[in-house]
């Protein structure tokens, strides 16, 4: 096991400086550059401005530059921010979105197992529909569309939550969790719908059934053990998707995350910044989806073959 | 051989018996048929302004009210239902061809040629696609078939990976092995064997790609970096549709309705797709 | 599993928040400004937008201070001043007990060495045109002097600071009410960094000094910025706030529900769809104020088409204005039939744009396309924004349905949009200008040749001429006679559409008095109290 441990952070290495060079490159050939704004400037100033940035060397120039300074951790200054380095503005934003994917993964997690479990074990009725349904509305209703309705209905109308902000009134965590939690209560409910069914099947349950045991131990000893082993599996890039994907919940309840912080540098050209949220998103991924393989080949030491 | 023949039949028969799968499939039968025949049935044309009017509720002329440029919502549902379909089907399907292509490739030939190719797939995993998307948008002007290749351009990877772990699987198997040491040549290897035992997974994750397509077309147009207008999506619709909630909730109700029941329909078709034809999950 | 779902729905009930902010701030003297985006930063002379200028407002001052009911600029950091009678040579007294926040006294050399710095090139300033209208500055901007002394700006004694302009520039006083001439503090700047330094740290709280009304708190990123009351202020004595907390809140929508929840005190916008409605039902908190600025569309004077006086003014005479105010925007617009809005410090244009679909017909006819044949595919790109894209939308269909053209919407994202108006790469593009300061010439000197803010291409040596000489006229009636011809001149070659003025949409808690509408929507936090009635 430690073997393939190393074997993946090796290999992570060049995957890393591979994304790093793509975007930094990429990011460039976009039009509109950072200064660009409504009240045009000079070419003098432009010059200028371009000056204290490094952005009139050659690319090459700036490339190597901005490569020996990541492998020192240094990501350099924000364009759109002057006197803050990205590193200062992604340590802002990621404790926010980390503890928003955790209880949003909570809430999946919860929604997801329960819908997931109830429709293996009550196949093609009533109940196998209808706990997938409740299960299936976050990929189903586009995020600004869940989100919105639900400020609406708890927020505005009943006036039991707040409409926005995070650590800010009591209870502002709550709707935000849920609207992102719901948009991935689906794949753990699939996850683990699927896996109980193929567990259900095998021998060892007829086996455990026809000993007597009850159907409640039946499940919750033997069968949930190995049924939730895709969704354990599925956690690492689950709660790496969430960093990447909150944008839309951070833009729309104003939480000061790292993702609304990561789109907002794409619109306005911040090009250190874009650099450094997307090779620390990429950084998470690969951090995440070997903590996950870890556990489910821990948890089952018959899926080694990927 | 395999006897798929059999498989098939049975597969039929499981998913027949999954209510909400045929269910799925009905309601996604007559959206089709609208979306095909909107240039027919639409009352309007969808760009037509109406400025007078303005938004109004449901009547008689407009029989799901109109937007705040007075242009018909029954109608541009209708042309909106191309568009989204379009996008899902097209998007899916330039993800298939690369997805497949990639991963039978790599699990097939293993070795130095799977770890370059799943390396390549791992670093374009880490790239910032709205970057991506704006600046193909960019470069190559804005038009649909880009918007297909974008999307399409993203949803291959985790294809890829699934058909990889696929094939992985199957090259092991014995009739694999015993067709090898006949010495029949890749490309049949591909076409008779490894390709018909794919399919299956191929076809539940390509069913369930259309509404995650669908799904990033509607994030997209929330950005502003979708459809074009005079154009629109339902996901541009639904976009409106919140920014009116309170005042002109119909224009946020029917297409929303629409939208979701869509992707109900497909995500469900799509499961049960994967329950008919999965072995391991049959009772 | 059932207690969690218990303690869930406990937890939910418990947390109902009792009092809002807005209801505590009665007692607490906390004001809760609805921001817009987050601020890019505070250094007066690197900064270029409207949240920052908001923020500003509350930390630093002037020599000059915009009236809050419009009309004279009010005595800043400087108490009075003496004109020379050419006009060229301002003399400012500043205020006796003016201090920065930390005890220090506001000087006239803290003002020489602040105007240095914004046109000391290697800071990278955006606004050092601001400054050009004195002596030697632009030629020390541009490096053809180095030596700072020979600009036109002195420190005649510890409080009295003497500027000597190239021109009788009329509009001098309300320019220094823009804060890329206000001061920053000297000894502060260089303690965290050079004077050129854009990256300093001297911006942040515990190191910021400013002489404002307020003090810099905290500054929680995306989350929220805090000043609070600075007793060491010269005119501390009617500031009433205690604390200001700016909140920034890019979406619309939420901000309209934070403001409803109680959440905000003034909200930095207003949802468009929300206008008719609420104008119906009397919202009590709606603002609607004339703003000094214009939505208008550029020409591309460079086009094949376009550089057809006659094809321009087809096009303009075909959009009707009034139902795009109506029907379109619907949030209390005017239609604008001049390019500089009607009111600014007392000027209002008299030019006129007819929605005369028959002329424009005849126009089109005149320059060979009649009925729109031959007329290629015209192009309208506007930045990604739910306004432009709706009034794109509506004169993309006067357009076609009045001349018979064919018309193209292109929308692009807000940088992409920059660079191609930049480079000419456009043919009409949706734009807009907001004044810098309360006089016509903020709007009228950027048409004139080769100006950065011009992009149309459009080249008139006449039109420079008249601002050029207008510019150099001391008696404001006179001067007003020369804008006047150079508004007409420019609306006979129409460049470009005006299509609107903008008005100030915005909601207003019932609690917040000494709030002014002016129309340059300067609301200095100074005279702003909090009172229940």
């Amino acid at each position: 096991m430690l073997s393939i441990f190393l074997k993946r952070i090796l290999l992570a290495v060049p995957v890393l400086i591979a994304v790093a060079s793509i975007t930094f490159f990429l990011v460039r050939l976009a039009p509109g550059g950072p200064f660009d704004a409504e009240k045009a400037v000079s070419e003098q100033v432009m010059k200028n401005l371009n000056e204290v940035y490094n952005l009139n060397a050659p690319l090459s120039e700036q490339y190597f530059d901005y490569m020996s300074g990541i492998l020192v951790g240094d990501f350099g200054p924000s364009f759109r921010f002057p006197g803050r380095s990205v590193t200062e503005l992604i340590m802002t934003g990621l404790p926010v979105t980390f503890e928003l994917a955790i209880y949003s993964m909570l809430i999946a997690l919860f929604i997801g197992t329960l819908s997931g479990v109830t429709a293996a074990l009550k196949r093609n009725t009533f109940l196998d529909y209808i706990p997938m349904s409740i299960a299936m509305i976050g990929i189903c209703v586009p995020t600004f569309l869940l989100g919105p309705l639900l400020v609406l209905i708890f927020g505005i109308n009943l006036e039991l939550l707040p409409v926005s902000g995070w650590d800010q009134l009591p209870g502002d965590k709550i709707l935000p969790s849920l609207t992102l939690g719901f948009a991935y209560a689906a794949y753990i409910a699939r996850l683990s719908r699927g896996g109980m069914l193929e567990i259900l099947n095998q021998d060892f349950i007829r086996t455990a059934r026809a000993k007597g045991l009850t159907e409640t131990m039946v499940v919750t000893k033997h069968a949930m053990q190995g049924g939730l082993i895709p969704v354990v599996s599925f956690l690492g890039p689950a709660v790496a998707g969430l960093l990447a994907g909150s944008f839309v919940v951070e833009t729309i309840f104003q939480i000061p995350g790292l993702g609304r912080f990561y789109v907002e540098a794409a619109f306005n050209r911040d090009y250190t910044m874009i650099l450094g949220t997307t090779i620390f998103f990429s950084f998470m991924i690969v951090v995440f989806n070997l903590f996950s393989d870890i556990l489910a080949l821990w948890l089952n030491p018959r899926s080694r073959d990927i | 051989m395999s006897n798929s023949s059999s498989l098939w039949s049975d597969a039929l028969s499981r998913l027949l018996k999954n209510k909400a799968a045929v269910g799925g499939a009905i309601i996604l039968l007559i959206l089709i048929t609208l979306a095909i025949l909107a240039p027919l049935i639409a009352p309007y044309p969808y760009a037509y302004q109406d400025l007078d009017l303005g938004a109004s509720p449901p009547s008689s002329a407009h029989l799901l009210g109109t937007d705040v440029l007075g242009r018909d919502l029954l109608s541009r549902i209708l042309y909106g239902a191309r568009i989204s379909l379009l996008v899902g089907f097209i998007a899916t399907t330039v993800a298939l061809f690369i997805g497949v292509s990639w991963g039978i490739i790599a699990g097939y030939f293993g070795g130095k040629v799977d770890s370059i190719m799943m390396r390549i797939v791992d670093v374009l995993y880490g790239l910032p696609f709205i970057i991506f998307i704006i600046l193909l948008m960019v470069i190559f002007g804005r038009n649909l078939w880009l918007l297909f290749l974008a999307i399409g351009a993203i949803e291959w990877l985790t294809m890829a990976r699934i058909v990889r772990a696929q094939v992985l699987t199957l090259k092991n198997q014995e009739f694999v092995l015993a067709a090898q040491a006949m010495g029949v040549s890749n490309f049949a290897m591909f076409k008779r064997h490894l390709l018909p035992n794919i399919l299956g997974p191929i076809a539940v994750y390509a069913t369930l790609t259309i509404p995650q397509v669908m799904l990033l077309e509607s994030f997209l147009s929330f950005l502003g970096l979708g459809i074009q207008p005079p154009m629109s999506s339902w996901g541009t619709l639904i976009k409106d549709g919140v920014e009116s909630m309170e005042e002109y909730s119909w224009l946020l109700i029917y297409p929303g309705l629409t939208f979701t029941i869509t992707l109900f329909s497909l995500n469900f078709f799509g499961d049960g797709l994967r329950d008919a034809l999965d072995p391991k999950t049959s009772d | 599993m059932k207690y969690t779902f218990l303690a869930l729905s406990l937890f939910l009930i418990s947390c109902s928040p009792s009092s809002s902010p807005v209801d505590l701030s009665v007692e607490s003297k906390v004001f809760h400004y609805g921001n817009g985006t987050e601020p890019q930063g505070l250094d007066p002379h690197i900064v270029t937008g409207v949240p920052e200028h908001h923020l500003l407002l509350a930390l630093c001052e002037g020599l000059t201070s915009s009236n809050p009911r419009g009309g004279e600029s009010l005595p800043g950091s400087a108490s009075s001043w003496d004109i020379s009678d050419d006009g060229k040579i301002y003399t400012f007294y500043l205020q006796e007990d003016g201090k920065w926040s930390n005890g220090d006294p506001v000087t006239a050399d803290d003002y020489v060495w602040s105007w240095k710095r914004i046109l000391t090139a290697t800071l990278g300033s955006q606004y050092p045109d601001m400054l050009y209208y004195l002596v030697n500055a632009e030629e020390f901007h541009n490096g053809s002097i180095d030596d700072f002394s020979k600009v036109g700006v002195k420190a005649i004694d510890k409080d009295i600071l003497q500027v000597t302009l190239k021109e009788p520039t009329p509009f001098f006083l309300g320019l220094l009410s823009h804060y890329s001439t206000w001061p920053v503090h000297k000894p502060t700047v260089l303690e965290h960094g050079s004077i050129d330094d854009r990256n300093g740290q001297w911006t942040r709280p515990g190191n910021f000094v400013c002489n404002g009304p307020f003090n810099l708190k905290t500054w929680e990123l995306n989350k929220k910025i805090v000043v609070e009351k600075n007793p060491l202020y010269w005119d501390s004595n009617i500031v009433e706030l205690n604390e200001i907390h700016f909140h920034p809140v890019s979406n619309e929508m939420t901000e309209e529900r934070m403001f409803r929840a109680g959440q905000l005190h003034v909200t930095n916008t207003f949802p468009s769809n929300k206008c008719e409605p609420d104008i119906q039902e009397k919202n009590p908190s709606l603002q609607i104020h004339p703003y000094m600025g214009t939505y208008f569309y550029r020409f591309n004077t460079k086009n094949e088409v376009l550089k057809d006086v006659r094809v321009r003014k087809a096009l303009a005479y075909s959009i009707d204005r009034k139902k795009i105010v109506e029907s379109v925007t619907r949030c209390g617009q005017i239609p604008a039939y001049s390019f500089t809005p009607p009111g600014s410090n007392g000027f209002y244009p008299d030019t006129k744009i007819p929605y005369d679909i028959e002329l424009a017909k005849s126009l089109l006819k005149e320059a060979g396309y009649e009925s729109g044949e031959n007329f290629p595919v015209l192009e309208i790109l506007f930045n990604t924004s739910e306004g432009h894209r709706k009034v794109a939308l509506a004169v993309q269909q006067m357009w076609q349905q009045n001349l018979g053209i064919n018309v193209e919407l292109v929308n692009q994202d807000w940088k992409v949009y920059l660079s191609r108006e930049m480079i000419g790469d456009f043919q009409v593009s949706r734009a807009g200008w907001i004044g810098d300061y309360e006089d016509p010439n903020t709007f009228l000197d950027t048409l004139r040749p080769n100006r950065g803010n011009n992009k149309t291409g459009w080249n008139n040596f006449e039109f420079d001429n008249l601002l050029i000489k207008a510019n150099a006229t001391l008696d404001q009636a006179e001067r007003y006679k020369i804008l006047m011809d150079a508004e007409r001149l420019l609306i006979d070659e129409m460049p470009i559409a005006p299509i609107y003025t903008y008005v100030r949409v915005y909601q207003l808690h019932d609690d917040v008095k000494g709030w002014y509408p002016n129309i340059l929507s300067h609301h200095h936090p100074k005279y702003l109290r909090l009172e229940r009635d």
